[in-house]
């Protein structure tokens, strides 16, 4: 009897977690690309790290990744082509086990993470899980 | 052809694996207490372990996928690295160790958590193909290193190589 509620439970979990994955899964969600106050130089997320002179001139694609992670492989080949085909654009591979602390500060909490940043480094979109070529293409569009 | 195993795995192969994982531990909840519920998990327990130790490409139920399943399917449209469905064989012997020992020594409720949590993990890989143990793999390390101790991190040269290491190395420069 107790096995059957566990089972019971374990379903309707297991549902939720498929459900809203299947919602939010490489969607990426937007951010306003809001100037800062005062017409102070804007914060880039990547600032303070080794990949801080690394960014497109357009706009960086930054990927996190780990060992331990199936759709990391793919994201890497969309997110490649993507950059490939987009003028300006940059991928950068972030290894997120050896880089701990940028993964804290920038609330990475899954394999793959996508940030797309614009050309001063400020985060103009985020997508946890693998996302789609037309939802990374469609991102860097609102970009200028 | 047999599965290449360093180019990569048939990703469907580790979701054959997890589905039949999910209805063996489906089986052991409705059965335990019982002794068969403790044998069947027994068995489970032996195939995680040989997953974790040999790759989940090796397994019964790997050559099961391959002879029986795979000829059935078209092929892959992409190939997997085995490592992360290994990590997840790891994940779950640990799960379904606790749960031998809570039914062994008579702690039910121990055995029937652990349990359940092994198969959430097989079910939602099952269906669809998200890793929980790879997921919760990063979020471990974010806790686990959340300070470390200044001494050890300079005694380690492959961390401080890491860390101020040429962000070029980093850039993804192949197109495939």
């Amino acid at each position: 009897m107790t096995g059957l509620l566990v089972l019971v439970g374990v379903a309707l979990f297991v549902a939720v977690v498929a459900w809203r994955r299947s919602r939010t899964d490489g969607r990426v969600a937007q951010r306003s690309g809001t100037a800062p106050a005062g017409g102070a130089a804007a914060v880039g997320v990547l600032d303070g790290t080794p990949w801080a002179g690394a960014l497109g001139d357009r706009a960086t694609l930054v990927q996190f990744s780990s060992a331990f992670c199936a759709p990391c492989r793919a994201t890497r080949v969309v997110l490649a082509d993507v950059a490939a085909e987009a003028d300006g654009v940059v991928h950068l591979e972030i290894d997120a086990e050896q880089h701990l602390d940028v993964v804290r500060a920038l609330k990475v909490l899954r394999t793959p993470t996508t940030l797309v940043l614009d050309r001063d480094g400020v985060e103009r979109g985020r997508a946890t899980g693998a996302p789609s070529r037309d939802q990374v293409k469609h991102s860097l569009s609102l970009i200028k | 052809m047999s599965t290449p195993s360093v180019a990569g795995i048939d990703p469907r192969g580790p979701r054959f694996t997890a589905a039949v994982t999910s209805a063996v531990l489906a089986a052991v909840l409705l059965l335990a207490p019982r002794p068969a519920a403790v044998v069947l998990l027994a068995v489970q327990t032996g195939l995680f372990a040989w997953g974790a130790a040999l790759g989940v490409q090796r397994t019964p139920l790997a050559w099961l996928f391959r002879t029986v399943v795979r000829p059935r399917l078209d092929g892959p449209a992409v190939l997997e690295h085995p490592t992360p469905p290994r990590f997840a064989q790891v994940v779950g012997l640990a799960f379904a160790v606790v749960g031998l020992v809570g039914f062994s020594i008579g702690a039910d409720a121990l055995g029937f958590v652990a349990v359940g949590m092994a198969l959430a993990a097989a079910l939602l890989n099952a269906v669809t193909g998200f890793c929980l143990g790879c997921e919760m793999y990063l979020l471990a390390l974010r806790l686990r290193r959340r300070h470390p101790p200044a001494v050890a991190s300079a005694q380690t040269p492959a961390t401080a190589t890491s860390t101020t290491g040429d962000p070029a190395e980093h850039v993804q420069t192949t197109v495939s």
